[in-house]
């Protein structure tokens, strides 16, 4: 069924379309909306959950990881700071392989004070074990965290899905919201590799020895890779139930482009109508969505080898790269700009500049693109 | 998956070894003396002393030899004797 | 009538020689099927190593100031969950416990106080006792120690209550007691340390019993209406307390403190006194 949503609106139908039983969450701009809109939908009963409210983000993944401990299906969502506060729990909980589904609404970290979009919050879960997604926009945000419940079960491991603040998070625009029997037909009931429960009297996490912590830790990367496996089939069960492609990346005219930008979020959008601009022109450029930034799509990027490739990140490690830079540099060869960072806003004609630029190979290995 | 089997631990003794090798006073019962008021059961950190009917027994595989038993008993029906 | 105690602690554990801590754990026998959140602190150790547990229940491990917050989840699954933490976790967690008790979830907390942060190896924490010598503190507490019944027993919660491994009995009925209410419900258990507070390892019940009977700890427990049990019972004539320094000088912890320092602590537990009593009064 068509309506219009914003970004968090539509997070939240998914997470109630997604049958989930316990929602803890504190507010903070600008994800206060997905918890105002689920506190309301249970208050109303339209979904059958226990809504708790919390003191601290901390407490608001401790209440989760507690909750999907004992079996019940659960969900929080944070940006920014909270998310910093939350970061020992979130630790915790992938190190527990426990499975569960955040939402991060991506937004820059202080001083200054500043709300608007950035990538650098949640690409400080990059090395926890998380699953790492980014919606390009308020219909992906709805797929992609009920995608993320199917995948996180399958693999043990807790999954987030990134949205850029305000530009996904509050601008409304036409999602398509499934039927609840259709996401019943692609939800099966929650399973995970152990439950907490009166009568069984195990420990979780007592001390355990060097050798044998270091397999579980081995264990878990072996998961996060076989996770690749795991996200393509998903994504291809959900085309078939849904009609929309998902897999760990998005081809926009990539297949005959001599020039690849690499991306990932919601300014994709814009990157793309440039794309469309340049290409009137007869350059052969395209564009590489990353939807999922862990586990790295390594194997969709080497395939790019033998084309020239941008990236243009909305997030810096200082002291090196760009954050997708990096990544994507440690694949390839490729030049990287650094844009859009504490929310300034990039339209379609900086990217037309910029992949023009790009294309004369005016662009430096780093470059930071500001206004 | 095997692995996550590592988060997992299952009840069981001597979880640090034989603690009984840890002492160096051993409780020694006077069950004559004893007036069956178990309060010795009650507070030993341990948990390894037992009843038996109206007396108790000691185990001393894991006893550590901390001596609460005794310090607890109103009968003096237990007594620390240094272990050789 | 005496409660039936039980053994949920299995012997040869890592827990120190006359560890008060093994010796309240038995009081979680007398709940049904109790699963137990256990944070950062000696507890973490005594539960055993993998692949082995000391404890007959399900103990789940967690970070150090979220305890409360992981037993509200569990919570919405199950009831009779217990956090079993220090007073370690009550100061980090100062905030998740208070908000726990804020959305009066239905858990028992039960913090388990041996006036440090013992684990770590006998550092000064919220709780620990005026003068007392810590390696934070290594010439006496010099501040004033917050009393965290007290702060709870304000966040007009069901069940507050306080109790000493000194009184096992009275211990495991209030922890009885708090498995029949439904809400939050609070227990600040008083546990000496034998290597934190330097006393031989046989005496930790009496030091215990010692703390209550010269009203250095107060035994009293919160329902509806607040009330002083068990020995505290006779200490609110001063005449029947035994003299506090006797108390404070069979523990290493206080070695080396002057008159005036007794005399001043002295005179610190008089002042609670007058609380708790002005409180059994009214409250």
């Amino acid at each position: 069924m068509k309506t219009i949503l914003t970004g968090n609106y539509a997070v939240a139908e998914a997470v109630k379309l997604s049958r989930v039983k316990v929602i803890a969450a504190y507010p903070i701009t600008p994800q206060t909306t997905i918890v105002e809109r689920l506190a309301e939908m249970v208050e109303s009963g339209e979904i059958d959950a226990e809504f708790v409210r919390v003191e601290s983000e901390h407490s608001a993944l401790a209440v989760v990881y507690g909750s999907s401990l004992a079996g019940l299906r659960s969900f929080t969502a944070t940006s920014s700071h909270g998310l910093l506060y939350m970061y020992e729990m979130c630790w915790w909980v992938s190190n527990a392989r426990i499975p569960l589904v955040m939402a991060v609404v991506t937004r820059t970290i202080g001083p200054p004070w500043n709300i608007h979009t950035d990538h650098t919050d949640i690409l400080t879960l990059r090395d926890s074990g998380w699953i790492i997604s980014m919606a390009e926009n308020a219909q992906e945000a709805l797929d992609l965290t009920i995608q993320g419940f199917k995948i996180s079960e399958r693999v043990n491991l807790p999954f987030v899905v990134g949205l850029d603040a305000f530009v996904v998070s509050h601008t409304a625009e036409v999602v398509d919201v499934p039927e609840q029997d259709l996401v019943d037909s692609f939800l099966p009931e929650r399973k995970q590799a152990y439950v907490i429960s009166p009568d069984d009297p195990i420990a979780v996490g007592n001390i355990a020895q060097n050798d044998v912590t270091m397999r579980l830790r081995y264990d878990m990367a072996k998961d996060m890779e076989r996770s690749k496996e795991v996200i393509r089939e998903v994504g291809d069960e959900f085309e078939k139930k849904f009609g929309r492609k998902y897999g760990l990346v998005e081809h926009y005219m990539t297949e005959d482009a001599d020039y690849v930008v690499v991306m990932s979020g919601a300014w994709c959008g814009d990157a793309k109508e440039a794309v469309d601009v340049l290409r009137s022109r007869g350059i052969p450029i395209g564009l590489l969505k990353l939807t999922y930034l862990r586990p790295f799509p390594k194997e969709e990027l080497k395939e790019l080898e033998d084309r020239e490739v941008l990236v243009v990140d909305r997030s810096f490690s200082m002291g090196h790269r760009g954050i997708l830079g990096l990544e994507v540099g440690n694949v390839l060869d490729c030049k990287n700009v650094i844009a859009g960072l504490c929310g300034v806003d990039m339209g379609v004609e900086d990217f037309v500049e910029m992949f023009n630029r790009f294309v004369r190979g005016e662009i430096e290995d780093v470059e930071w693109w500001l206004k | 998956m095997e692995y996550i089997d590592v988060l997992i631990s299952k009840p069981s003794k001597g979880s640090s070894g034989k603690t009984g090798l840890w002492r160096t006073f051993k409780p020694v019962y006077h069950e004559d003396k004893c007036v069956s008021c178990f309060e010795c059961y009650v507070y030993c950190p341990e948990n390894c002393i037992s009843l038996n009917g109206l007396k108790i027994e000691i185990d001393y595989e894991y006893c550590k030899g901390c001596g609460v038993c005794c310090n607890v008993c109103p009968a003096n029906a237990i007594e620390m004797v240094k272990e050789v | 009538m005496r409660l039936e105690i039980g053994c949920p602690l299995l012997p040869g554990n890592p827990s120190c020689q006359g560890c008060p801590h093994s010796i309240g754990l038995k009081a979680l026998s007398v709940l049904e099927n109790p699963i137990v959140v256990v944070p950062a602190g000696c507890t973490t150790i005594i539960a055993g190593m993998h692949p082995k547990s000391s404890l007959k229940f399900p103990v789940v491990h967690v970070p150090f100031a979220s305890a409360p917050a992981v037993a509200c989840g569990l919570s919405k699954a199950y009831d009779n969950v217990v956090v079993w933490m220090g007073d370690g976790g009550a100061d980090i967690g100062f905030a998740t416990l208070s908000g726990s008790a804020v959305r009066n979830d239905n858990i028992i907390v039960i913090v388990s106080d041996n006036e440090a942060y013992m684990n770590t190896g006998i550092q000064a924490s919220g709780t620990t006792f005026w003068k007392a010598k810590t390696t934070t503190s290594p010439t006496g507490k010099r501040e004033e120690k917050k009393d965290l019944a007290l702060i709870m027993l304000m966040h007009r919660v069901p069940y507050v209550a306080t109790a000493s491994v000194g009184y096992m009995h009275d211990f495991a009925q209030k922890v009885k007691k708090a498995g029949e209410i439904r809400g939050f419900r609070f227990i600040h258990l008083h546990s000496p340390c034998p290597p934190g507070w330097r006393f031989d390892s046989s005496k930790t019940v009496e030091i215990a019993r010692m703390a209550v009977k010269s009203g250095a700890w107060i035994l009293w427990e919160y329902d509806g209406k607040f009330r002083l049990t068990g020995a505290s019972r006779k200490c609110r004539d001063k005449g029947k307390r035994i003299p506090i320094e006797e108390y404070l000088r069979a523990q290493g912890r206080f070695r080396g403190i002057s008159d005036d320092d007794v005399k001043e602590i002295e005179k610190k537990v008089d002042e609670v006194w007058n609380l708790v009593e002005s409180l059994e009064k009214m409250f």
